[in-house]
C-alpha cells in the first residue's frame, strides 16, 4: 500500500472512529451516512475513470440493482437481507460481466454513450417492471440489515457499518493500485494501444476493474435500501450515474483518495446549501464545465503543479 | 378501430418520431464530421429550441418570428459553445471532451429549468389543430408539418453541403484537415459553423416535435441517446442514413409500442443502440473506415 497511503489510512480510521463521538447529532451522523454510501461507489469508479480511463455514466445501474435485488428479495420473498445483499453481488456481477465484456470495446464517446444507455435501460426496468419495484412510487418496507444476529437500526449502527466496508473497500483499491494489476491498469488509461504492444492483456484488466468496480456500487446500493428501507427509479437513474462521476472528476482524477474528497464534498454541499435544493442540476453541471475548462486534468494536477512550482522556486533560490 | 386505421396510426406516429431522431442524428453528425466529437448536447438543442418557442410565446408576436428568434438564439448558444468551451480544449484528451459536452448538456437543462421551472410546455404550434381524416383515422396536421420540414431540412443541408462555398469548405475539413488548411479554409471557422448548424438543426427539431409530445427541461438526454441510437446504426458522419435510421427506429419505437408492450417502448431504440454498438459500430449503412478521433 506504500508508507503514504497507510498513514493516510490511519488517520482516516482515526477521524472516523472520533466522529460519532464527537457529533452527537443524528442529522449529521446520517449526511455521514451517505458520504459514506457514495465513496463506497466513487472509489470503486475512480480505480475504473483515472487509472485505467474508461468511462462508465452507468453506474447507477449497478448501485440499483444492488439496491433492487435487497430490496425485492426482502420485501416479496422474505429473504434474509445479508443473503438478499450477496444475490445482489451475484447478479451484479453477470450484468457488469455480459454489458462490460463488448462495452470496454469502444472507447471515449462511444463508451460513454453504451454505459449511458444501458443506465437508462436498468431505469426503464426499475420503472415498469411493477410487479417487482413497484415502479416509479419505490420500493417501500425493506426491512434492517442484521449482521450476527445485530439488527443494525440506528445512525450510528449504519454508520459504523458503512465506513468500516469502506476502509477495506479503499484498502483493497490502494492495494491494487501498487500492483502489477495497477500499473498494468494506468498503462491502459496512458495509452491502450501501447500497453497492448507491451504484452499488457487490456481487455482482461479492464473488465477486471469494471466488474470490481460494479460490485462496489452494487453493496453500496444495498447499504443504501436497507438503510433508508426504501428504494424508487429516480435515486438510481443517470442523473445519479453522472452525479458520482462529477465526484470523481472533483476529486481530482489523480487517485483514489480523490474519489473520496469528491463523494464527501458533492454529498455534504447539497445538504449545507439549500440553494442546491432547487438548482442541484445547474450547479452540477456548472461545476463540470468549469472543472474541465480550468483543470482538466482534475484539481489533483493544479495542486501537483503548484507543489513542482514552489520546490522550483525554492531550489532556484538554494543556487 | 380497423386495421388498416390502426396501422396508419402507427406508421404516421413511427415516421414523425422517426424525423426528429433523424434531425438530431444530422445534428450528431455534422458536429462528428468536423471535430471526431460525439456532441452528447446535442439533445438540449431539440429542448432549447421547443422551450425558446415557449419562453417566446408570452410575448404575442408572430409565429414566424418566434421560429426564427428560436433559430437564432440556439444557434448563437452552439456556438457559443463552441467558442467557450470546446475551441479552448481542442487539444485536450477525449475524456475531457467526453466531460464537458456533458457538464454543457446538464448546464443547459438546468439553466431551463432555473428559467421555466420542472413542469412540461406545451409550445405554440404552426398551424391550427383540426385533425385530418386519413384511411379511417384522424391525424393532427402537425404531423405532416414535422414530415414536411424533416424533408426541407435534408434537403436543403444535401444542396448546402454540395452547392455552396461554405458547405464545401465544411465538407472539405471534415475529410482533411491538414489539407483545407493549406487551401485557405480556417478549419476552426468550420467548426464554429458546424456547431452552429447543429444546434440550429436540433431547434428546428424541437420547435416542430414540441406541440406533439410537450417539452420538459430534461428531454434532452433521452433524444440525444435515441438520436445517437439513429446516427451510429446509419453509420455515423452519413447524413441520409442517419435518416433513414431515424425513420427505422421511430417506426419500430410505434409498432413496439402497440403490439409489444408501451411501458418499453423507450428501450427498444436503446436495446437497438447497445446491440449496434456492440455488434457492428459502424452502422447498417456505414463505410468501414478508420477515423483519426
Amino acid at each position: 500500500m506504500g508508507k503514504k497511503n497507510l498513514i493516510a489510512v490511519l488517520v482516516l480510521a482515526i477521524v472516523i472512529a472520533l466522529f460519532p463521538l464527537l457529533v452527537k447529532n443524528d442529522y449529521y451522523r446520517s449526511i455521514m451516512v451517505f458520504v459514506g454510501i457514495h465513496a463506497m461507489v466513487t472509489v470503486g469508479l475512480a480505480l475504473l475513470l483515472v487509472y485505467a480511463g474508461q468511462i462508465s455514466l452507468g453506474h447507477g445501474a449497478f448501485f440499483g440493482i444492488g439496491a433492487y435485488t435487497s430490496g425485492i428479495l426482502t420485501v416479496k420473498f422474505a429473504a434474509n437481507p445479508l443473503l438478499a445483499l450477496v444475490m445482489g453481488i451475484v447478479l451484479v456481477i453477470i450484468v457488469a460481466y455480459v454489458i462490460g465484456k463488448p462495452s470496454l470495446k469502444l472507447t471515449g464517446h462511444y463508451l460513454a454513450m453504451a454505459t449511458l444507455g444501458f443506465g437508462w435501460l436498468a431505469y426503464i426496468f426499475f420503472n415498469e417492471q411493477t410487479n417487482l419495484t413497484d415502479g416509479p412510487s419505490g420500493l417501500i418496507g425493506i426491512p434492517q440489515l442484521s449482521l450476527l444476529g445485530i439488527e443494525l437500526d440506528t445512525d450510528l449502527d449504519y454508520y459504523i457499518v458503512v465506513w468500516l466496508l469502506l476502509l477495506i473497500f479503499l484498502c483493497m483499491a490502494l492495494n491494487i493500485t501498487r500492483s502489477r494489476v495497477g500499473r498494468a491498469l494506468r498503462s491502459i488509461g496512458d495509452d491502450e494501444i501501447a500497453a497492448e504492444s507491451l504484452g499488457v492483456d487490456t481487455a482482461k484488466y479492464k473488465i477486471q476493474v469494471f466488474v470490481l468496480s460494479a460490485v462496489y456500487a452494487s453493496i453500496a446500493g444495498s447499504m443504501y435500501a436497507y438503510y433508508l428501507n426504501f428504494v424508487s427509479p429516480s435515486d438510481v437513474n443517470i442523473f445519479f450515474s453522472i452525479r458520482l462521476v462529477i465526484m470523481v472528476v472533483i476529486g481530482g482524477m489523480t487517485n483514489v483518495w480523490g474519489a473520496l474528497i469528491g463523494a464527501a464534498v458533492l454529498t455534504i454541499m447539497p445538504e449545507v446549501l439549500t440553494i442546491f435544493e432547487d438548482y442541484d442540476v445547474l450547479i452540477f453541471g456548472g461545476i463540470l464545465v468549469l472543472m474541465m475548462i480550468f483543470m482538466p486534468k482534475g484539481l489533483g494536477s493544479k495542486l501537483a503543479s503548484l507543489e513542482t512550482l514552489i520546490q522550483l522556486r525554492h531550489s532556484r533560490r538554494r543556487s | 378501430m380497423t386495421l388498416s386505421a390502426q396501422l396508419a396510426q402507427y406508421v404516421i406516429s413511427g415516421i414523425t418520431i422517426g424525423c426528429i431522431y433523424a434531425m438530431v442524428a444530422i445534428g450528431f453528425n455534422i458536429i462528428f464530421n468536423s471535430t471526431g466529437i460525439i456532441n452528447l448536447a446535442q439533445g438540449e438543442f431539440v429542448m432549447l429550441g421547443a422551450m425558446s418557442m415557449v419562453l417566446l410565446s408570452h410575448f404575442h408576436i408572430p409565429f414566424l418570428l418566434t421560429f426564427l428568434i428560436s433559430i437564432v438564439a440556439v444557434g448563437i448558444i452552439g456556438g457559443l459553445f463552441q467558442r467557450l468551451v470546446i475551441d479552448p480544449l481542442r487539444n485536450e484528451s477525449m475524456i475531457v471532451l467526453v466531460f464537458v459536452t456533458l457538464g454543457v448538456s446538464i448546464l443547459l437543462s438546468g439553466s431551463v429549468m432555473f428559467i421555466l421551472g420542472k413542469e412540461p410546455y406545451l409550445p405554440p404550434a404552426m398551424i391550427s389543430s383540426q385533425p385530418i381524416p386519413f384511411l379511417g383515422t384522424a391525424i393532427d396536421p402537425q404531423y405532416l408539418v414535422v414530415m414536411g420540414v424533416t424533408l426541407t431540412v435534408v434537403v436543403l443541408l444535401t444542396l448546402f453541403f454540395e452547392k455552396t462555398i461554405l458547405g464545401q469548405a465544411i465538407k472539405a475539413c471534415s475529410i482533411n484537415r491538414m489539407a483545407a488548411s493549406l487551401v485557405g479554409i480556417n478549419p476552426r471557422k468550420m467548426i464554429f459553423f458546424s456547431f452552429v448548424l447543429s444546434a440550429v438543426i436540433g431547434a428546428i427539431a424541437g420547435i416542430v416535435i414540441g406541440p406533439i409530445t410537450m417539452m420538459e427541461y430534461d428531454r434532452g438526454p433521452m433524444l440525444c441517446l435515441k438520436g445517437f441510437a439513429a446516427a451510429v446504426l446509419g453509420g455515423l458522419g452519413s447524413i441520409h442514413g442517419a435518416v433513414l435510421a431515424g425513420l427505422m427506429l421511430g417506426l419500430l419505437e410505434s409498432f413496439g409500442a402497440g403490439y409489444v408492450s408501451s411501458s418499453y417502448k423507450d428501450a427498444l431504440p436503446l436495446i437497438v443502440l447497445l446491440a449496434v454498438l456492440f455488434w457492428k459500430p459502424t452502422g447498417l449503412f456505414g463505410v468501414t473506415e478508420e477515423r483519426e478521433i
